[in-house]
């Protein structure tokens, strides 16, 4: 089975987030960025299948050369090879094309990446990619079990799961506990230097969307705080200050 | 600008979410038509009309009970066309979302999800978005004709403007090829609010010191019709499902009110919980950095605060 790994290149979930020129930039200054916490998911159920399966795994990601570290984090965790097209990740259209173009000469059998990315957070680019390919899409994915080209799935709904089966080829969104994260190990780290990472230019794409500015929340006013043997004080804020009962 | 909101129901009931989309569609200014698929009580669309519906496509398709995303997603883009919609409007959630992605690759529209107010169309057409899990909001122009907006809760208050709604038959024509994924069985919690829907949230974390002590968190949700709660790692040891764990890996949440109990307030719990609109937080932990996000605090024990608590919450009724 060939498996393609879409992972993102995101700033830690600890990250406080800051924007540069007049709020139309995010600043990295202080950041430190990882793999998407979900697309690592993703990545770790794809390493499983390659271990029990005899399957190849390829990671890809649209980024600039800054997200080389990352891409070389997910082959020091176990992927065989990289791609990287070279571009601003802008808008989840954008991405999907990119991955959806490298796609359709791969041959993939599953495709995986997570149920979102933790910038944007727009949870489309697997859903995008399917209709690309014309393949199913299924997200958000907790479980995922391979079967010759049967794929048995458990997705996540509100309020519990839903059992899906469908055959390959397939697009998954990931999200835990579909597998462990996996920590590279230092054998995984020194080969992970010496494979391949091919750059491959964007495809130039019109998505019809255009970032006008950033903005932050406004700053919390102070917590009040009210004594343990009060608590009717805390029912009277609810209802006559707060107005949320 | 017609637009078309797509309606979720469950168990034959309009979700209070697709509500909060029609009524975000009708604040948009245009004729709203909604579409509903599989079984869903005509009564329940016929009100629709309530919100500022004029008219529900019903795919009443048994095949469409189940909320298959290829399915769902040719359906609406069908139509759209055949309603000649400019916007399609639905709620941010488990199958809306991924559904929104595959009709806007379908159609051509421009998407965004995760949107929390009304569009700005003085100059172009701009929403804004949460990004960043709830750290920051990203203004952006969807530029194409067609677009798809996806919803997060209390995008737009929910108004009644009377009415109802005349409800048609609508039968689009599927393929193979949309019913290619099956779902074989669903295990769900019946007759609970469910969390990404529910107006107040209690939440509990390790302080609550093990799952036999989560009757004090159901009472008191109980009391307030709230649904629960949990951080990650009293889901990850298992304590309550996955379902139920708020945070940036988990379920996201904007009520009204969200009631932390034992939470110490990783940055990773608070990135699922900050557009909540009023954030109480109960810790034994004065240093708990959740008190810096809450706008209320009450430093004590949870075995001692919640049973005083929910008595003086009944007796406010």
């Amino acid at each position: 089975m060939k498996i393609l790994v879409c992972i993102s290149h995101v700033p830690d979930t600890t990250s406080k987030i800051n924007f540069t020129e007049n709020n139309t930039k995010f600043d990295p200054n202080g950041v430190q960025f990882i793999i998407g916490p979900y697309d690592d998911y993703a990545l770790a159920r794809a390493i499983e299948l390659k271990e029990s399966t005899g399957s190849t795994v390829t990671v890809l990601n649209v980024g600039t050369a800054e997200t080389e570290p990352t891409i070389r984090k997910a082959l020091a965790i176990g992927a065989d090879d990289a791609i990287r097209v070279n571009a601003e990740p802008t808008d989840s259209f954008f991405v999907a094309s990119q991955i959806a173009e490298h796609a359709k000469a791969g041959g993939y059998d599953l495709i995986l990446m997570g149920r979102e990315s933790i910038d944007y957070n727009s949870g489309a680019v697997h859903g995008i990619v399917g209709e690309m390919l014309g393949i199913p899409s299924v997200s958000p994915v907790m479980k995922l079990e391979v079967d010759g080209t049967k794929v048995k799935m458990a997705r996540e709904i509100e309020g519990g799961k839903e059992y899906v089966e469908a055959t390959l080829p397939l697009v998954a969104g990931c999200q835990e506990p579909i597998a462990e994260w996996k920590i590279p190990n230092m054998r995984g780290i020194m080969s992970a230097k010496t494979k391949p990472l091919k750059v491959v230019d964007a495809k130039a794409i019109d998505s019809g969307i255009k970032l006008q500015k950033f903005e932050l929340p406004p700053p919390k006013g102070a917590v009040k705080m009210i004594s343990a043997d009060n608590v009717g004080e805390l029912v009277t804020l609810l209802k006559n200050e707060a107005k949320v009962l | 600008m017609a637009i078309l909101v797509f309606v979720e129901a469950a168990e034959g009931k309009v979700k209070s979410n697709s509500l909060e989309a029609v009524a975000y569609a009708k604040a948009m200014g245009g004729p709203v038509t909604a579409i509903a698929l599989g079984s869903v009580d005509k009564a329940e669309l016929e009100a629709l009309g309530k919100y500022g519906a004029e008219k529900v496509l019903h795919a009443k398709d048994a095949k469409l009970d189940q909320g298959i995303i290829q399915a769902y997603a040719s359906v609406l883009s069908k139509a759209m066309e055949d309603e000649k919609a400019d916007v399609l409007v639905l709620a941010n959630s488990s199958l809306g979302t991924p559904v929104a992605a595959r009709v806007a690759a379908k159609t051509g529209a421009a998407l965004a999800s995760n949107v929390v107010d009304l569009p700005n169309t003085s100059s172009g057409f701009v929403v804004k978005k949460s990004i960043y899990t709830g750290k920051a909001f990203a203004y952006i122009e969807l530029k194409s004709q067609k677009k798809v907006i996806a919803i997060r809760k209390n995008a737009a208050e929910l108004k009644e403007v009377g009415g109802t709604a005349t409800v048609t038959d609508y039968n689009p024509s599927l393929s193979d090829a949309d019913f290619a994924t099956k779902i074989t069985s669903t295990e769900k919690a019946t007759g609970e609010i469910l969390l990404p829907e529910a107006n107040i949230v209690v939440s509990g974390g390790r302080g609550m010191k093990g799952p036999e002590h989560w009757g004090l968190i159901e009472d008191l949700a109980k009391t307030l019709h709230a649904a629960t709660g949990c951080s990650k790692p009293v889901s990850d040891m298992g304590w309550r499902p996955h379902h139920e764990h708020v945070g940036q890996t988990g379920v996201k949440v904007s009520p009204q009110l969200y009631v932390a109990v034992g939470i110490s307030g990783a940055i990773q719990h608070l990135a699922g919980v900050n557009s909540s609109k009023c954030i109480v937080v109960i810790n034994k932990d004065a240093d708990a950095p959740f008190f810096k996000a809450a706008d209320y605090g009450i430093v004590g024990d949870a075995f001692d605060v919640l049973p005083k608590l929910n008595e003086a919450l009944k007796g406010a009724k």
